[in-house]
């Protein structure tokens, strides 16, 4: 084949550099993140609340389970309790901080068991079609017939309150969407003429999944999951302010906020603080996964 | 069988160039969904016991209106889809029988280039790792099946430097056919179906991809299934040509035979409908009306009867064989057989 048409190239160089240019997909994806100036300040965020929520000894001065019936309800700027205090005098930034251990556990934890579970059986399904197929999402249908707070909530209701089972629980709630999500992008991929050529070169299933299905699957699948991670914060917080999530003295957001809420007349400020902090995490996941969206399309 | 006569078999075969393809009686049935209360599943009658045989080194040009069968034949031909009857026989190896020709060797020696440039690659793979995915299927390290990539891109006309990491929505659809063309060779196949590989393309750039075709055809010494719906396209391209119409084979032979003097009335019809340079010998009225009919339920007898000027009651009755003429061409109607009963054919 050295005798084919050679083609006059251009200048080496210009070649060399356009053809290292944009070598992977996800260096790829990594360029377009970078210009996308939303999406990292959200990225940042939400590291240095992790990095926080880590490391939280070094990042608050009170021990959040330390409480004083002299010191309660005192508001933002307290002298030595600069967010204040809550209903029994606990120092609120260290709760606060604490509390987010928990919630960003139960957000992500739920959302990554289902990723695993769901994506796995939503790809099968999509994939294998027929019987299968009809199999799993006839399953997938019965679950979704409950609202995942209401599945959530009578799962934690049988299991009995704490951190283990709200994870177990929103676990259960997430994986019918992401069954569904995944069989739906696995089952419009397969039957794409590209995926009836790579059967042409006489692939067999796997090396078809490893190359042409799982790289147009990922993608819709974890943009979708990352969305999830808010809602799984919301539904954890959600449990604990029923009664049905982390059991107190922890420290949880949701929880927080319905053991501040008798404080709502005294002072409504303290009150709202783990809200405003569930809505931050919550808004800064949900836009980074609207970045991850336009960032993973090589199309655009 | 023994070894002694696996030799004798290729001595034979080495002296008597038989086919490199042969297929016979090629038959597939789609179902159409039927309830389950609803027992008698209706079967759309795509391909319906099509035989014709490929020469090593020639050009098979299949050509007819949409939905006549000329895909699902390609499809079989792939083992894409499930053939419901009949064999396919691959250089004296039969296909997906035991100690016959198994699927994955039957693709090493024959590849398809799709008509829809755009949905047959992968839009997430830079298309040089398209093109190696077959060789890396075969077994091919991922060194060795990246610098067949390359050497294929070349062999097509593209330079590798600049295209070997670009993605498919980077690309001409021209530039995306020839990706195409480079993944179909990079199994150094000896048969290649090009099923409507040129109809989506502009004139200009069609004209390109065909002498690409032409040229590729004599560097590997390849065996071409031209498929299209474009007369003038076939004619340029092909050796021989076969006409189908609703999933039969109604006229098989040299092309320039069958341009010159078509004999069945659906290739005049046809031949007839294509725009003559010529305005003396333009067309003035269309030559053949209305849609074929349904392939759900096929018309009795000849399947072109009702769109056929000369259909006769033995048209209802019999339907017509595919025989073969003495200036080698196969035509499948009772005008043309002596004795059929029809009033145009001969009387015995």
């Amino acid at each position: 084949m050295a005798d084919a048409p050679a083609i006059p190239l251009a200048d080496p160089a210009e070649t060399l550099r356009r053809a290292q240019q944009g070598k992977g997909y996800w260096r790829r994806v990594w360029k377009r993140l970078r210009q996308d100036k939303v999406t990292l300040a959200m990225a940042a965020v939400l590291v240095f609340l992790l990095i926080m929520v880590i490391f939280a000894p070094w990042f608050t001065t009170h021990d959040p389970y330390d409480g004083s019936v002299l010191r309660r309800l005192k508001p933002v700027g307290y002298p030595g309790y600069w967010l204040g205090t809550d209903e029994v005098g606990r120092d609120l930034w260290s709760r606060m901080v604490y509390g987010g251990r928990l919630s960003l556990l139960a957000g992500v934890m739920p959302v990554f068991f289902a990723l695993l579970i769901g994506g796995f059986l939503g790809v099968l399904a999509g994939y294998a079609g027929g019987l299968i197929n009809s199999a799993i999402m006839r399953l997938t249908d019965v679950l979704y017939a409950f609202p995942s707070i209401l599945l959530a909530i009578a799962i934690t209701g049988i299991l009995g309150s704490g951190l283990q089972n709200t994870i177990l629980a929103l676990s259960a709630a997430f994986i019918p969407p992401i069954i569904r999500i995944s069989e739906s992008v696995s089952a419009q991929a397969c039957h794409l003429d590209f995926v009836e050529a790579a059967r042409a070169s006489g692939s067999g299933t796997l090396m078809i999944m490893r190359y042409h299905i799982l790289n147009n699957v990922l993608g819709p699948i974890l943009v979708y999951a990352t969305s999830l991670i808010s809602i799984g914060i919301i539904l954890a917080a959600g449990l604990s302010f029923l009664g049905l999530g982390v059991t107190p003295p922890n420290a949880e957001w949701g929880l927080m906020l319905n053991n501040l809420r008798q404080a709502l007349w005294v002072d409504p400020v303290i009150a709202a603080l783990p809200g405003v902090m569930i809505f931050i995490t919550s808004m800064c996941f949900n836009l980074l996964s609207d970045g991850l969206r336009q960032a993973m399309d090589v199309r655009l | 069988m023994t070894a002694l006569d696996l030799t004798a078999m290729r001595v034979a075969r080495a002296s008597n160039p038989a086919p490199l393809l042969r297929v016979d009686r090629l038959t597939k049935h789609f179902p159409l969904r039927g309830g389950i209360l609803n027992r008698a599943k209706p079967v759309v009658q795509a391909v319906d016991g099509v035989s014709f045989a490929v020469r090593a080194g020639e050009t098979l040009g299949i050509v007819g209106e949409s939905g006549c069968g000329k895909s699902t034949t390609a499809r079989l031909l792939m083992h894409l889809v499930r053939l419901d009857s009949g064999k396919i026989v691959f250089d004296g190896d039969e296909v997906g029988v035991a100690h016959g020709l198994s699927r994955r060797d039957l693709h090493r020696q024959m590849q398809m280039v799709f008509q829809d440039s755009y949905a047959s690659l992968n839009p997430r793979l830079p298309v040089a790792l398209s093109i190696a995915f077959g060789p890396l299927v075969h077994g091919a390290t991922k060194s060795g099946a990246r610098v067949r990539a390359m050497d294929l891109l070349q062999a097509v006309g593209l330079d590798p430097m600049q295209f070997a990491n670009r993605y498919p929505h980077e690309l001409s659809g021209g530039q995306r056919q020839r990706i195409n063309i480079a993944r179909a060779l990079a199994l150094e196949p000896r048969l290649v179906i090009l099923d409507e590989a040129v109809s989506a393309l502009d004139k200009s750039i069609e004209a390109q991809v065909l002498n690409l075709l032409v040229d590729l055809k004599s560097q590997f010494d390849l065996t071409y299934v031209f498929i299209s719906h474009d007369l003038n396209v076939v004619r340029f391209m092909s050796d021989r040509v076969m006409v189908m119409y609703l999933g039969k084979v109604v006229e098989l032979g040299p092309v320039d035979r069958i341009y010159r003097d078509p004999r069945h009335p659906y290739t005049k019809a046809l031949l007839s409908a294509m725009p003559s340079m010529d305005p003396r010998r333009r067309a003035t009225e269309a030559p053949l009306s209305g849609d074929p009919p349904n392939p759900i339920n096929p018309p009795s007898g000849c399947r072109f009867r009702t769109r056929c000027a000369f259909a006769e009651s033995v048209c209802e009755r019999v339907p017509p064989v595919l025989e073969l003429g003495a200036d080698g061409r196969s035509v499948a109607c009772h005008m043309l057989v002596a004795g059929s009963g029809h009033s145009r054919a001969a009387v015995v």
